[in-house]
């Protein structure tokens, strides 16, 4: 069934066990982002050396599962090992279902390949990771990385 | 006659097509309706054969792209009872028409502060913003109906009062489906001498509209909502309030003379139509009418109380879900959003998607009602004529598919 590509296990699994949720403190940055065609939303927390990634929100089961993801795959990086996971990932998510995931970089993160065919469902699958941009920045830590992807159009 | 809905199915050229294998099931009607042949054909044999721009050319091809315009003009002011066809203002959508009220008619009262516009907890965004605005340019205070746990309207004591100006209410909520009882509110509107506007999107296309037996002063609806083409709406009102009212859009055809010192407008409904209209969406809305009408308004609405009823009993069933609105069919339209215990809307309507069946999810542009019932989103299933019971039993194993994977 096509869905299989959308809702893989490991996605389930975030979702219904999401790791390291919950807002803390201390943290250097926070960003809090909207989805507003869908009104789901994320706020996500940062240190200053990124040794901690919390957040917390409302949404499907693809922002909440990609939330999880992000803080396993980026907590304890530097900014450079951040930048290169996030730029792979933003990566993965415009690639029209196109592009081959690195397991190396990615982690569970290549269980999200599948929702990149889906275009209405990106921004679900974005939005902790532009909201951790913001809120890593807003701590004067640069992740910027070079696809620009903010503007994702469903 | 009996109302056939196998007859109309076969209207409906997208209803045979397949989604991810399965035999589609359209449950988003009161998003956008789907199109039957006739409208269909109608808009392109009006492109292919007389189309010209409306209201200024003496040529052949421009005579008759007006009279088509205004004839769907005449079907749509019949359909809801208007005293005259000049009642009938085209607009791009509902939005766009309440839009011009709020501003055309907020000008024309000269709103100030202590004024007072009503509007309600079951709005669609489309009829909140527009007044939001217009209360910031004014200085005026928007008050709002709440709504009771059944998703029926509270009519408080005094909300309506001597500051009242404007009364604007959503006649069938596009996500409780709750029908509102007019009449008292238009009665309390009247006693303080208020003007009432209505939101017809999701009524004028199910149930008989008559402007005049409702006794209000506006109302707004949508061409695609109701068989016809997106990209037109409807703004009918008093014609006496029309006539007193100031333009909104300016430019071409809404004039009566243009010099370099100034400019006089042309009467209504020209003077709210500025610039070439939707004119081939004209045409098709007005095919619509004709649909409608064939098969009789009482006839549609039936059917889809019949439906609803069916759905309402069906859902009442299903495991986990949570029906947002009323739960009988009286005072209500076919509309019903829910929530699935522990899935979220948008993993609902993915997963209802992958087996064929296409409902919304999300806000439904109408945050408010969906904070009034503590949910960021729903999933909405919405009918119409075409709708089968077999539909609802499709939606029924999709939501068993849903459980399946999220259990």
């Amino acid at each position: 069934m096509m869905l299989d590509g959308l809702y893989q296990e490991i996605i389930l699994d975030h979702y219904k066990h999401p790791h390291g949720r919950g807002l803390r403190d201390p943290f250097q940055g926070e960003a809090h982002h909207v989805n507003p065609t869908c009104g789901d939303e994320i706020t996500v927390r940062v240190t200053q050396d990124l040794s901690d990634i919390s957040y917390d929100g409302l949404g499907c089961s693809i922002s909440q599962a990609s939330a999880s993801v992000l803080h396993e795959l980026l907590s304890g990086r530097t900014a450079s090992e951040a930048a290169g996971i996030h730029e792979a990932f933003v990566a993965l998510m415009q690639g029209r279902g196109q592009v081959e995931p690195d397991e190396e970089v990615l982690g569970d993160g290549i269980a999200f390949a599948g929702v990149a065919k889906f275009p209405a469902r990106v921004k679900c699958a974005l939005l902790p990771w532009m909201a951790f941009k913001d809120a890593a920045a807003r701590a004067g830590v640069d992740v910027s990385s070079s696809s620009e992807a903010s503007e994702v159009k469903a | 006659m009996t109302f056939d809905v196998a007859r109309v199915r076969a209207d409906f050229p997208i209803l045979s097509r397949e989604i991810n294998g399965h035999p589609l099931v359209y449950l988003d009607s009161a998003n956008t309706s789907q199109k039957p042949r006739q409208v269909i054909d109608a808009m392109r044999v009006h492109n292919e054969r007389h189309n010209g721009n409306v209201s200024r050319s003496v040529h052949t091809l421009g005579t008759e792209a007006t009279s088509a315009y205004e004839d769907a003009r005449g079907k749509i002011a019949a359909f809801v009872n208007a005293a005259t066809p000049d009642e009938i203002v085209f607009t791009k959508n509902s939005t766009e028409a309440i839009n011009l009220v709020a501003h055309s008619l907020g000008q024309h009262l000269s709103l100030k502060p202590g004024d007072e516009i009503v509007i309600s907890e079951m709005e669609h965004h489309s009829n909140i913003v527009p007044w939001q605005l217009l209360c910031d340019r004014t200085g005026a205070t928007l008050r709002w109906f709440s709504v009771s746990d059944e998703g029926r309207l509270i009519f408080e004591d005094g909300l309506i009062n001597s500051r009242t100006k404007i009364v604007s209410l959503v006649h069938m909520s596009n996500v409780l489906g709750t029908i509102n009882d007019v009449g008292p509110i238009v009665a309390a509107a009247r006693s303080v001498g208020a003007l009432v506007m209505l939101d017809c999107s999701q009524s004028v296309p199910h149930l008989p509209v008559d402007v005049r037996a409702l006794g209000v002063d506006f109302i707004a609806f949508t061409g695609h909502k109701m068989l016809g083409p997106t990209g037109i709406g409807v703004l009918w009102g008093r014609h006496e309030l029309l006539a007193a009212m100031p333009p909104f859009l300016a430019g071409g055809s809404m004039i009566e003379t243009v010099t370099m010192g100034g400019t006089t407008f042309a009467a209504p409904p020209a003077r709210f139509e500025a610039g070439t209209p939707p004119i081939a969406e004209a045409v098709g809305l007005g095919a619509a009418v004709d649909y409608l009408n064939a098969l009789g308004m009482e006839a549609v609405h039936q059917h889809e109380q019949e439906i609803t009823a069916y759905a309402l009993k069906t859902l009442a069933d299903v495991p986990g879900v949570r029906l947002f609105g009323p739960s009988t069919p009286e005072g209500r339209g076919g509309t019903l959003s829910f929530g699935v215990d522990g899935v979220h809307p948008h993993d609902v309507g993915q997963i209802l998607d992958a087996v064929g069946v296409e409902v919304r999810v999300g806000h439904h542009c109408a945050k408010p009602t969906c904070a009034r019932f503590g949910v960021p989103a729903m999933t909405r299933a919405s009918f119409y004529l075409y709708t089968t019971t077999d539909e609802i039993d499709a939606l029924v194993r999709g939501l068993d598919q849903v459980r399946k994977v999220f259990g």
